[in-house]
C-alpha cells in the first residue's frame, strides 16, 4: 500500500468511528472551534500502531468506539498533595464535582469551568482553546489531542492575573469502572503571574486530557501532577505550552500503575531567556506501558530547557521514551539537556527511547543521552555487607536514581509528598 | 569467636580454585594481621566471609560464635556482628552518607530485635564519631563514597565500622591510600574500638600500620592458604626480607 492509500484507510477509518457522533454544543465560536477540531481529526485520521510515532505503543485502546472497563484499585496511601493547602476542584469520572470541590475564587485568579467558558458568547478563552493544539500539529501530527478539543466535555478555564501563592489542584477520581472521561484545560498566565498547578487521581477507565498553557513573559507556571493507582486505567494526555520572554515552565509527573498511559509534552519556546523544564518519575509492575513523549522547540535566544525522565520497570513493565529538541534557525545560544534513564529491576521488563536533536543554530550547547540498566550489584552487597535487606537495599537505590528527576520539583513540601507516595510503592511490593 | 577451617573457595563461574585449604581461628580479643603477596587470596577470603556472590565453597567451614557463616545471608551475617571494610569501598550516587549509615545501624538493630535509633539519637552519635575520624559534616551528607579521595573512603569504612560496633572486623588494606596522619587516625580508630572483646583481622602489605595496632598474631598467605603464622617479629621479617625465603621455606618443608 502506497502512504497516501495508507493515509486515505486511516481516514475512511476514523470517518467510520466518529459517524454520527454528535459534538457538544455551546456558543457560536465554541461550535465553530469544535467543528474546527474535528475536521483536523478526520484529516489526520485516528493514530494506528502503524504510526511511526507510536510504534512502541499501540493506540487501539485509546482510539476505540467504547473504553476498556478498569477495575478499582485501593489502598491505604494517603492521596498525593493532601496535606498541601490548596484550591481543590474535583472531577468524578470526567464530571464536575461541586460538592466535593472548593470555592473557585482566589486572588489573583480566576477559574471557571470550560462547560460555562464554551457557552458564553464573550470569554477570553475563545483565543486559546485549540490554538496551542493546533500549533503542536506541526510538524508532528497528534490526532488524540484535537480530537480531544472537538469533544471535551469539561475541563477547567484558569486566568493568572498576579503572583499565586496557594496551589490550584485539580483531582481525578475514579468511580465508574467503564467511564471514558474527555477533559480539556486552558490556562493563560499574564506577564509577571505566577501559578503552581496540581493534578492527581486515576481519573476514569480512559482518560483523554489536553492541557494548554499560555506563559506569558516573565511569568512562571508550575505543575506537578500524580497519575496512577488503578492498575487497569488509560490515559493519554497533551500538555501544549508556549512560552513568552524570560518565563519559566516547569512541569513534573509521577506515575505509579496504570495499564497505559502515553504522556505528550509540547513546548514552544518564544521569547528569548525562557526556561522550560520536564521531567517525571515512573513506576511500572507487571502490565504496565508508560511512554513519555516530549517535542521541545527552541524558537528564540537563550532559552534553556530540561528533559529528565526515570522510569522503573519491573515484572514486564514497558516503558517508552521519545523526546526531541528542535533548535531553529536563530535560536542562538539555546541550552538543551535530556536525560532519559530506566532501572529494570529484571529481565523481562523494556525500555525503548527515541532521543532526537535536529539543530539550524551554530551557536548552541545540546546534550542528550538515553541508559537501560539494573541495580548495581556492587552497591547492593556494600549495602546488605551493612546489614540491610536486600529488598530495601534494592529501594534505597532505586529512590537514588530516581532523584535527579525528582529534584526538577521546585516546591520542597510537594516534593517530600511525591517521595513518600514512591516509598509506599515500593513498600507494598514487598514480600 | 571466628574460626575457619580448611576452606577451600573456587571461582563460581570459572574452574579456578583460589583458597586451598584456610584455617584460622580469631579469639576474642585478638588482632590477627594476614600479610602476603598480591593475589595471594586475601581479599577473596574476606569477600566469602561477608558473603559476596561469585563464589564457590567447595570445602571447609566458617564459624562466628559457632554459627555457620555460609548459613546466612550478607545482611544475617553484618547482624551477627561481622563487618569487613572493604578494600576499595563501593561509590553509591544518589545515596547520602548519613541515610546510608543510618539505614544500616537500623537495619541491623531491627534484624537484632532491637528498637531502631531515633533520628536525634543516631545524629548525635555519628556526629561524635565522625568528629574523632576527621570527617566533616560536609563528608556525611555527600553519596556514599562519591568523590571521596583514597583516604577519605578508608576513614569513612571505619566511621561504618564505628557506627555499627561489630564482634569481629576484617580490614581490607585500610592503610593502603592512607596518609601518615591518615593512618594514625584510622589506627586511633581501630584501638578505640579494642574492648578485650572484639576481635580484628588486619589485611596489610605494611608493617607500619602494624606498629599502630598491635597485632598479637600475624599470618602469611600465599598461594590460597597460610602458610605459617607467628607473632610481630613475622611481620618484621616481611617487612625486612620480602616474601622469598618464606616461600622458598614453604616450598622445600
Ligand atoms: N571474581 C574474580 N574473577 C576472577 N579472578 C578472581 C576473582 N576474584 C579473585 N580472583 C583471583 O583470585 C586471586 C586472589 O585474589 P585476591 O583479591 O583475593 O588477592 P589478594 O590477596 O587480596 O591480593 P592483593 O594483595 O593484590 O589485594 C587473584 O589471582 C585474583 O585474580
Ligand atoms: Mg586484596
Amino acid at each position: 500500500m502506497t502512504r497516501l492509500e495508507m493515509k486515505q484507510r486511516k481516514r475512511d477509518e476514523t470517518a467510520t468511528r466518529l459517524e454520527g457522533k454528535a459534538l457538544p454544543t455551546g456558543a457560536a465560536w465554541a461550535t465553530s472551534l469544535r467543528q474546527a477540531a474535528l475536521s483536523r481529526v478526520l484529516d489526520m485520521g485516528l493514530p494506528t500502531k502503524r504510526d511511526e510515532y507510536w510504534k512502541w505503543t499501540d493506540p487501539s485502546t485509546l482510539t476505540s468506539a467504547a473504553p476498556t472497563a478498569a477495575e478499582l484499585f485501593t489502598n491505604d496511601d494517603k492521596a498525593l498533595f493532601s496535606d498541601i493547602d490548596r484550591l481543590k476542584i474535583v472531577f468524578v469520572d470526567g464530571v464536575f464535582d461541586a460538592e466535593a470541590s472548593d470555592d473557585l475564587s482566589g486572588e489573583g485568579v480566576n477559574i471557571s469551568l470550560l462547560s460555562q467558558a464554551l457557552n458564553t458568547d464573550i470569554h477570553w478563552a475563545k483565543d486559546l482553546y485549540g490554538t496551542l493544539e493546533t500549533a503542536g500539529q506541526s510538524p508532528v501530527e497528534r490526532p488524540l489531542a484535537a480530537l480531544n478539543t472537538a469533544f471535551a466535555t469539561d475541563g477547567v478555564v484558569i486566568h493568572v492575573t498576579d503572583k499565586v501563592s496557594k496551589p490550584v489542584s485539580i483531582l481525578y477520581r475514579h468511580e465508574n469502572t467503564t467511564s471514558d472521561a474527555v477533559l480539556h484545560h486552558v490556562v493563560k498566565l499574564d506577564a509577571g503571574a505566577e501559578l503552581t498547578l496540581l493534578e492527581n487521581g486515576p481519573a476514569a477507565a480512559r482518560f483523554n486530557k489536553v492541557m494548554e498553557v499560555d506563559v506569558a513573559d516573565g511569568a512562571s507556571f508550575h505543575h506537578v501532577r500524580g497519575q496512577g493507582r488503578d492498575h487497569e486505567r488509560r490515559a493519554v494526555t497533551h500538555i501544549f505550552a508556549r512560552l513568552g520572554k524570560e518565563s519559566l515552565f516547569k512541569s513534573f509527573t509521577m506515575t505509579a500503575n496504570g495499564i497505559l498511559t502515553r504522556n505528550e509534552v509540547v513546548i514552544e519556546l518564544t521569547g528569548d531567556d525562557a526556561q522550560a523544564h520536564v521531567g517525571g518519575v515512573c513506576m511500572g509492575d507487571g502490565e504496565f506501558l508508560h511512554d513519555d513523549t516530549v517535542f521541545i522547540t527552541h524558537d528564540a535566544e537563550r532559552c534553556e530547557s530540561r528533559q529528565v525522565f526515570k522510569k522503573v520497570l519491573r515484572n514486564g513493565a514497558n516503558g517508552v521514551f521519545q523526546g526531541k529538541i528542535l533548535v531553529k534557525e536563530g535560536a542562538q545560544k539555546t541550552d538543551g539537556y535530556q536525560i532519559s534513564q530506566s532501572l529494570l529491576l529484571d529481565g523481562d521488563s523494556q525500555f525503548l527511547a527515541k532521543p532526537e536533536l535536529e539543530i539550524y543554530a551554530d551557536d548552541v550547547i545540546c546534550s542528550h543521552g538515553s541508559t537501560t540498566g539494573a541495580i548495581d550489584e556492587a552497591a547492593l552487597f556494600y549495602l546488605r555487607s551493612r546489614g540491610v535487606s536486600p529488598q530495601e537495599a534494592t529501594d534505597l537505590l532505586t529512590l537514588a536514581f530516581l532523584a535527579e528527576a525528582i529534584e526538577e520539583i521546585a516546591r520542597e513540601d510537594i516534593a517530600d509528598d511525591v517521595l513518600t507516595r514512591l516509598e509506599a510503592w515500593l513498600a507494598r511490593r514487598k514480600g | 569467636m571466628l574460626e575457619i577451617k580448611n576452606l577451600h573457595v573456587k571461582l563460581e563461574d570459572e574452574d579456578k580454585q583460589i583458597l586451598k585449604g584456610v584455617d584460622l581461628k580469631v579469639e576474642p580479643g585478638k588482632v590477627h594481621a594476614i600479610m602476603g603477596p598480591n593475589g595471594s587470596g586475601k581479599s577473596t577470603t574476606s569477600y566469602v566471609l561477608a558473603g559476596r556472590e561469585g563464589y564457590e565453597v567447595t570445602e571447609g567451614s566458617a564459624t562466628l560464635d559457632g554459627e555457620d557463616l555460609f548459613d546466612m545471608e550478607p545482611e544475617e551475617r553484618a547482624a551477627a556482628g561481622l563487618f569487613l571494610a572493604f578494600q576499595y569501598p563501593v561509590e553509591i550516587p544518589g545515596v547520602g552518607n548519613m541515610t546510608f549509615l543510618r539505614t544500616a545501624v537500623n537495619s541491623q538493630r531491627k534484624l537484632r530485635g532491637e528498637d531502631e535509633l531515633s533520628a536525634g539519637e543516631f545524629l548525635k552519635i555519628v556526629r561524635e564519631k565522625a568528629k574523632t575520624l576527621k570527617i566533616d559534616a560536609d563528608m556525611l551528607k555527600r553519596p556514599v563514597n562519591v568523590g571521596f579521595s583514597g583516604g577519605e573512603k578508608k576513614r569513612n569504612e571505619i566511621l561504618q565500622m564505628a557506627m555499627l560496633e561489630p564482634k569481629v572486623c576484617i580490614l581490607d588494606e585500610t592503610d593502603s591510600g592512607l596518609d601518615v596522619d591518615a593512618m594514625k587516625l584510622v589506627a586511633e580508630g581501630v584501638n578505640a574500638l579494642r574492648d578485650g572483646k572484639r576481635s580484628f583481622v588486619v589485611i596489610t602489605h605494611y608493617q607500619r600500620l602494624l606498629d599502630h595496632i598491635k597485632p598479637d598474631y600475624v599470618h602469611i598467605m600465599s598461594n590460597g592458604r597460610i602458610i605459617k603464622s607467628g607473632g610481630p617479629e613475622l611481620a618484621l621479617e616481611v617487612e625486612n626480607n620480602g616474601y622469598t625465603d618464606l616461600l622458598a621455606e614453604q616450598e622445600t618443608a
